[in-house]
């Protein structure tokens, strides 16, 4: 059995207030919820900020989450916002490749969520080919209602799940 | 537990004359005993099921299988066996019929377990109480005596036979995900069981993510969806050698909700291109795919007819999931759904006269069932969430995933007949989702 992510939340704040070095071990488990700087796993209490040029200041700085409405693939103003600094971003950052994660609310059935999924991180590599990324350094992948980043059954949550995560690496595409 | 089945014999005892009593008029029914199951039958039928002659620990152990699986269908209702006044020493002594009707007993079922060893040897006997008369032949069943669940199945699926005049589905496997660990990081399996839950073989390991497992008709392979290459892909197991290989591969597409023809030749299922969900039929043999459907829009769970001309599928092309039916050598879909809410996971039934479906209404989910042709859409569950039905092999039964809500919710297996009563859960040791039942075996 491969293990477990770190509670993200958590991680998520330190990040952002506390330096730190680079990540000592990336985790393991390709179905966890990759998003919000879960990737780190190091020592959160000393070093200085993420290089630019990491996975890490990717998803703590730009920001690799954008949402969506319910049963929509339609990005808003806020979606967009943070898409063109992904762009911006991948643009400056040609060694890296992404993976455009869509996920959907439990409200759906399974089936049904994973094609939705499907279509959200489609949106969204759309939108960043559109904004100069060449499309060969995205791939796009479903999680339907598989990996929601909150459990519980309330809006404020399903309004969390429904999103779309682009998780970058620096060794080519789905890697 | 874990060995592979061996068909159990079947063979038909000419000892219907050793208990044969001069047939007696009915008392409280029009001709045999039968159960209408569509008619909404209102009170089961009393069935005594008295200890099965024989020295084996197994006799108790079948019999009460054999009860479970009748009083299961809430069809039948035991009476219980204290209350029986009518005794026998052998398997071949005359059925005293007063003594059964003094208590109200309506069906009687004596059977005789023998066999020693690897072997075991059961015979079996059903009576038409009121009528005074056997219902049928005398039957025998060899089997191993690891395989004694499924000669008990047997035996109630004989009896289910001839009290319903409907094929049976007692004596069969589904396959299913097991869902551990918690809601945000679920790890996932493929089991198969039997109908009941019992004898569970476990088909794939929990190091990928696997999603709704498909049996082939003849109940020998699984098509399922599996994120073992990091992406949503189609692979197919082999149950007898519990080994799996991928049908489909990444590119830039993702492949899911694959579904086998009635002839098993070929695999329906959604890919998606990055853009749009279409319906493809692939060989199965070769692997070799074309499209079914083309739109701008999700297109997704297939599901043949029994006859393998048509497909019934999802789609949201109207700008809300409804239900189409297109048929296999392509063409304009036609829609079948037009009531309110939004459907989903259409599923044909394996007679081909309904068509099962999930039906999301306001913020409530429920097991639907219409005529093929769209009619007669009937409401059968109402919950928080339920989804994925599919057909025992019989069409009269539907099994599907029920979901508890909240952070602690967990999915569990639910069966209920298509008249909408009987719903009950499975009773197993894990959360569990996406049941597919297969055929009934030979």
């Amino acid at each position: 059995m491969k293990p477990y992510l770190l509670p993200l939340t958590l991680s998520v704040v330190m990040l952002a207030a506390c330096a730190q070095q680079p990540p000592a071990q990336q985790v393991q488990d390709p179905y966890a919820n990759l998003g919000n700087g879960a990737l780190y796993q190091g020592d959160l209490a000393s070093g200085s900020l993420p290089g630019e040029a990491t996975a890490q200041y990717f998803s703590s700085q730009v920001g690799d989450t954008i949402l969506f409405a319910a049963n929509q693939t339609a990005l808003n103003s806020e979606a967009r916002a943070i898409l063109n600094r992904q762009a911006e971003w991948l643009t400056k950052h040609q060694e890296f490749s992404a993976v455009v994660q869509g996920h959907a609310e439990e409200t759906g059935t399974r089936e049904y969520n994973l094609a939705l999924g499907a279509r959200r991180a489609g949106a969204v590599q759309e939108y960043l080919v559109a904004n100069g990324v060449e499309s060969g350094r995205i791939r796009t992948l479903s999680f339907g209602k598989e990996r929601p980043a909150e459990v519980c059954s309330e809006e404020s949550c399903y309004a969390k799940n429904r999103r779309a995560v682009t998780v970058v690496s620096a060794s080519g595409v789905g890697s | 537990m874990f060995h592979k089945l061996t068909p159990a014999l079947v063979l038909a005892l000419g000892l219907t004359g050793a208990a044969a009593v001069t047939a007696l008029p009915a008392l409280a029914q029009d001709g045999p005993l039968r159960i209408e199951i569509t008619d909404g039958v209102t009170d089961p039928v009393a069935i005594a099921i008295p200890d099965f002659y024989g020295d084996s620990d197994l006799a108790g152990k079948i019999r009460q299988v054999v009860a479970d699986d009748l009083t299961g269908t809430g069809l039948f209702r035991e009476i219980a066996r204290d209350a029986h006044v009518s005794s026998h020493d052998d398997f071949n002594d005359a059925v005293a019929y007063e003594e059964w009707r003094a208590i109200n007993a309506q069906a009687l079922v004596t059977a005789d377990v023998s066999g020693q060893g690897e072997e075991i040897n059961v015979k079996f006997r059903l009576f038409d109480i009121f009528a005074g008369q056997p219902l049928g032949d005398g039957m025998q069943f060899v089997a191993r005596s690891g395989d004694w669940r499924r000669a008990a199945h047997k035996i109630a699926d004989q009896i289910y036979s001839r009290l319903t005049g409907e094929s049976a589905y007692f004596d069969s496997r589904v396959a299913f995900v097991q869902e551990t660990g918690p809601k945000d990081a679920r790890i996932k399996r493929i089991g198969v069981m039997d109908y009941d839950g019992a004898n569970i073989l476990w088909m794939t390991d929990s190091s990928s993510l696997v999603l709704a497992p498909q049996f082939s008709p003849d109940g020998k392979k699984i098509v399922y969806t599996s994120f073992e290459s990091g992406f949503p892909q189609l692979q197919i197991l082999d149950v007898a050698s519990v080994s799996s290989r991928p049908l489909t591969q990444g590119g830039n597409s993702m492949a899911f909700s694959p579904v086998f023809s009635p002839d098993g030749r070929w695999i329906a299922f959604a890919q998606d291109n990055g853009v749009d969900t279409d319906l493809w039929l692939m060989d199965a043999a070769t692997g070799t795919g074309r499209p079914l459907t083309k739109t701008h829009a999700i297109d997704t769970s297939p599901s043949f007819s029994p006859d393998g001309k048509r497909i019934v599928f999802e789609s949201d092309r109207s700008g809300t999931q409804q239900l189409y039916v297109v048929p296999v050598e392509g063409g304009e879909p036609t829609r079948i759904s037009f009531g309110e809410g939004r459907y989903g996971d259409p599923t044909w039934s394996p007679k081909g006269d309904m068509i099962a479906f999930t039906k999301q209404l306001g913020d409530r989910f429920h097991i639907a069932v219409m005529r093929s042709d769209g009619s007669e859409e009937k409401t059968l569950t109402d919950s928080f969430l339920d989804e994925g039905p599919t057909w025992a092999p019989n069409g009269r039964v539907i099994m599907f995933t029920r979901v508890t809500p909240g952070g602690n919710g967990q999915p569990r297996l639910h069966s209920v007949d298509i008249s909408g009563r009987n719903m009950r859960p499975l009773e197993l040791d894990s959360a569990a989702s996406d049941p597919s039942w297969g055929p009934l075996l030979p």
